[in-house]
């Protein structure tokens, strides 16, 4: 492969899902073997993708680990420049394997309550890998605004009166945090006159002094857009009640979407306003520290209060993202290679737990009950199939286990990937990058993640032992293949990540260090010259 | 001139955010554009207000910057009015579905006791 056909790679990954659900489009409902067939297609070929990306990323392919596309040719403060480096591919790659998991989950039967499912899915996936790859903050807000628009249409699929509730409130919310997002790059464009992020923190030295509030103001408001998609406390009370209402694979991608805001914010901040150099040092740090901090404490106690299981996974859900942006927010190189490797784990383990409730809820009632209401309401005509055929032995099992070993990373306890994740953390807040011994922040902030872990045992151990130790209400559930799969897979995922914690944490200190190498971003994005061709005067 | 317009983007934007908090959706739904049109406007004035000035270049030499209004801003209140008018539209079908399950206008899908 050339190059300059390499190169390409970079927005395939959106060019992909876009042409794959707008083709699917006129397919009919009936033929839903082909669309599912064409959905998976999709997803593998962006797994192979991301893998591609990761490996040139991380092999040196590109200077500097940081492949930049020109979008159109432009070049890069002018034109849209899409950047694949470690971070992008790393998300890419996680987005990729938790749509594989819950396209497989839904065959059987979510993805047929409805219509339009897989066109959506893709274009979810569009928004999604976009706004990991973009470097632009406007092209940013239109992959969010994709995003958004095909998980509307997702959270609303099958519809029921929960469905279309939680869709309202979900909706509107989300608008007016678009809005938000508009203000803040309006004023962001009004004081620095730039939208490319590599750009705009090698031009923050020269903004007159006069403009600076206008900018701080910009990127507070802009925070406030990506801290409602990270479901930061106070801003995220629509998440519990969203996740609890959506159909299990939707609630799966919901997952990924509260860490596209946490991805945005650390991309942008740690480029713009790193904590060490710059003329805006560590700006809006300590709220992202106080208030991640605050979100681990509302979603702990969500935790131990929820009654049902759907809610308790979109608490868990609020206290990995607070977790995260705390972590952001301590503004402390090392601790972020430990929050990095802590989104990998909890993303994999929240998004099998919410696929697993809905398995888990089947010993308790009959779920033909719950379908029949949805059918109903939609007036599908063909029913989906029972899961039939020969199910898988041991189905309680499997469950238990499954259940088990989701609880325990989401708690942090050894030995899986959520321990190692925490353990991590604290090396990280214990021994700061300055010498010094740890403030009392780290304590602060280690204290709340220990109890936030305890606040999850309890709230998960609760569940637990009600639904599978409740003597005689426990019927042995039918599961399918297409079910157990993808929960077992991205359990076993977290596996992997735990056995090979020592090369995981290498790539993820090279990503780390990248971050926060802001230098290198504004060379290698601002350098990157166009191809020359006929719109610039012919081969040289 | 300023003055006129930001009284007037600060307007749109209150009387939306006052309709967003009240509880009958077609009432939110109003508030959200009135919202969008204030955000719209304010990207437009991001640019500067001047008068005129064409946004484009024509070609022919080399242009004089001063003679010619900021493009991008335009450019972006343009995707920005697409965007927003679809999600609004999108809204607009969510609240009928919702008045038609639940048989009230309501927020919450229930009305206040």
């Amino acid at each position: 492969m050339t190059p300059d056909v390499a190169q390409h790679l970079i927005i395939l990954p959106i060019l992909l899902p876009l042409v794959c659900g707008a083709l699917l489009i006129p397919v009919n409902e009936s033929r839903h073997r082909l669309k599912f067939g064409f959905n998976l297609a999709s997803v593998l070929a962006q797994l192979a993708l991301a893998l591609v990306l990761l490996a040139r990323a991380d092999g040196g392919a590109w200077p500097d680990g940081i492949g930049v596309y020109l979008a159109a040719n432009w070049a890069a403060p002018f034109g849209i420049a899409l950047v694949a480096d470690r971070l992008s591919a790393l998300m890419l790659l996680l987005s990729a394997l938790l749509a594989l998991a819950a396209l497989i989950y839904s065959a059987l039967r979510w993805s047929r309550i409805g219509v339009h499912f897989h066109s959506l899915f893709q274009f979810l996936l569009m928004g999604i890998n976009g706004a990991f790859l973009t470097h632009d903050l406007f092209n940013l807000f239109v992959f969010f605004e994709v995003m958004l628009a095909a998980s509307y249409g997702l959270l609303l699929h099958g519809y029921t009166a929960a469905r279309i509730r939680a869709g309202m409130h979900y909706i509107a919310v989300n608008l007016v945090a678009s809005l938000l997002f508009l203000i803040g790059v309006a004023l962001i464009y009004g004081a620095a006159g730039t939208l490319n992020m590599a750009d705009l923190a090698a031009r923050l030295p020269n903004v007159l002094p006069e403009d600076l509030i206008l900018l701080k103001i910009g990127a507070a408001v802009l925070a406030i857009a990506f801290l409602v998609k990270g479901a930061m406390w106070p801003l995220g009370f629509w998440l519990p009640t969203t996740y609890g209402a959506a159909s299990p694979p939707v609630a799966a991608m919901l997952v990924l979407m509260t860490k596209v805001g946490a991805y945005a914010i650390l991309r942008i901040w740690l480029l713009v306003f790193a904590d060490d150099a710059g003329t805006l040092p560590g700006f809006g740090f300590d709220i992202l520290l106080w208030g991640g901090m605050a979100t681990i404490v509302f979603g702990a106690a969500g935790l131990m209060s929820s009654d049902s299981a759907g809610r308790a996974a979109g608490y868990s859900a609020t206290v990995s993202s607070g977790t995260l942006l705390a972590v952001i927010g301590y503004g402390q190189p090392s601790a972020v290679t430990a929050g990095l490797y802590y989104l990998l784990g909890s993303t994999l383990a929240v998004g099998a737990f919410v696929l697993l409730i809905e398995l888990i809820e089947r010993i308790r009632k009959p779920s033909a009950a719950v379908l029949a209401l949805t059918m109903e309401a939609f007036a599908i005509e063909e029913t989906p199939d029972e899961p039939v055929g020969i199910g898988i032995p041991a189905g309680l099992a499997f469950l238990g286990l499954a259940f088990a070993a989701s609880a325990l990373i989401i708690a942090g306890l050894p030995p899986l990937s959520g321990f190692v994740a925490k353990f991590s953390l604290f090396h990280a807040l214990l021994n700061p990058d300055h010498g010094a011994g740890p403030g009392s922040v780290a304590w602060t902030l280690l204290v709340l993640i220990v109890l936030s872990g305890f606040a999850a045992i309890v709230g998960l151990m609760r569940f637990g032992v009600r639904t599978f130790w409740a003597s005689g209400a426990v019927a042995a559930p039918r599961l399918g293949l297409t079910e157990v799969l993808p929960v077992s897979a991205l359990l076993l995922l977290c596996v992997a990540l735990t056995v090979q914690a020592g090369p995981v944490f290498a790539f993820l200190q090279r990503t780390n260090a990248d971050l926060h190498d802001t230098r290198k971003y504004v060379e290698r994005v601002l350098h990157e010259r166009p191809l020359p061709g006929a719109a610039h005067g012919g081969k040289p | 001139m300023e003055a006129v317009i930001s009284i007037a983007i600060g307007i749109l934007f209150a009387s939306g955010i006052w309709l967003i908090l009240r509880p009958r959706s077609f009432q939110v739904l109003t508030g959200l554009l009135l919202m969008s049109y204030a955000v719209n406007l304010f990207i437009f004035v991001m640019g500067r207000l001047w008068v005129n000035r064409p946004p484009l270049t024509l070609g022919g030499g080399v242009p004089d910057p001063a003679a010619f209004g900021d493009p991008l801003p335009q450019a972006l209140v343009l995707t920005a009015i697409v965007i927003g008018f679809a999600t609004t539209a999108l809204y607009l079908v969510v609240m009928i579905g919702s008045r038609g399950l639940t048989g009230t206008d309501h927020v919450d899908g229930v009305e206040d006791q």
